[in-house]
């Protein structure tokens, strides 16, 4: 009675040798990507960080240039690492401007004063809220705002120097 | 040291750390710490926000406890948290086309063995 039952166990395993499989052969991306890219801009505020500086809010974007959103902090290594491309951005001709993660001012102008400053503008994000806003979850991570005020790329890790051309007609696109 | 201690208290009376503080109202306590535990931790990604130390995942208590005292519903924060870092940020999965299977195994696999014990019940008489 129905014999190609008994293929059915074997079936079953050949399925599940090529789920494993094919899970195995894959690089694991433990990325967690902003779901609001493509969406508007969240509504924010934030006190400035350093003094002569401002802060930065929401409204600041999407008055008809595209901008780069840095989400960085001084005690964040990659951070370091990146501030060479983002000075490199900023010479030609990105706006570029920041929040800070769980950070204070002295140590903020500090951290410019050793990697340069490529930033127009600081928020002080002391417990992240801006950050969740964001969907970003460490630090660095820059995000695309185009001239409307969308989020329209995201970039998590720190920003390398081959980037950097992509970057400018990334921004370039988003006008 | 002292200097640290005088600010942490300074702040905390402005608001309580939420991040490492309970609700005062244990109720609104019970329901974040519900939701807490449900809610995984962007940066140490195999542990809720209730299990970690990062100061991330206290951020993100901080978030459900200040939102619940305001009297937001927590699925209305889980929901807000879905909304920017996607179905992956809560252990609770909503029913789409990539979880189907995960729903659908177990009534398929009773199905299955009600179907094998009716066959043998049968196979006996």
């Amino acid at each position: 009675m129905r014999r190609w039952l008994i293929w059915v166990p074997l079936a079953a395993f050949a399925v599940l040798f090529v789920v494993v499989a094919s899970g195995l052969m894959r690089p694991s991306d433990t990325t967690v990507h902003s779901t609001l890219v493509d969406k508007p801009l969240p509504e924010f505020r934030l006190d400035p960080m350093v003094p002569g500086k401002p802060g930065l809010a929401s409204g600041d974007f999407g008055k008809g240039r595209p901008r780069l959103l840095n989400v960085f902090a001084s005690w964040c290594i990659p951070c370091i690492a990146e501030a060479p491309q983002l000075m490199a951005l900023k010479a030609r001709g990105v706006e570029i401007d920041a929040i800070a993660i769980h950070d204070k001012g002295p140590a903020i102008a500090d951290f410019l004063r050793r990697n340069g400053d490529p930033y127009a503008a600081i928020g002080d994000d002391a417990r992240s809220r801006v950050q969740m806003a964001l969907g970003s979850s460490g630090v660095p991570e820059t995000f695309l705002i185009d001239a409307r005020g969308r989020i329209v790329r995201q970039y998590i890790g720190d920003i390398r120097a081959d980037q950097v051309d992509r970057i400018v007609r990334d921004v370039a696109a988003a006008r | 040291m002292s200097l640290f201690l005088a600010f942490a208290l300074a702040a905390g009376a402005a608001q309580p750390d939420y991040g490492n503080t309970q609700l005062l109202d244990p109720r609104a306590e019970a329901q974040a710490r519900a939701l807490m535990g449900e809610i995984r931790c962007v940066v140490c990604q195999g542990q809720s926000i209730a299990d970690s130390d990062a100061d991330m995942a206290a951020d993100m208590r901080a978030l459900v406890r200040q939102r619940i005292a305001r009297g937001e519903k927590p699925e209305a924060i889980r929901h807000w948290l879905i909304e920017r870092y996607g179905d992956y940020v809560s252990y609770d999965p909503p029913l789409s086309g990539a979880t189907a299977l995960l729903w659908a195994t177990p009534i398929l696999l009773l199905a299955i063995g009600g179907w094998i014990a009716r066959s043998s019940f049968r196979g006996r008489r």
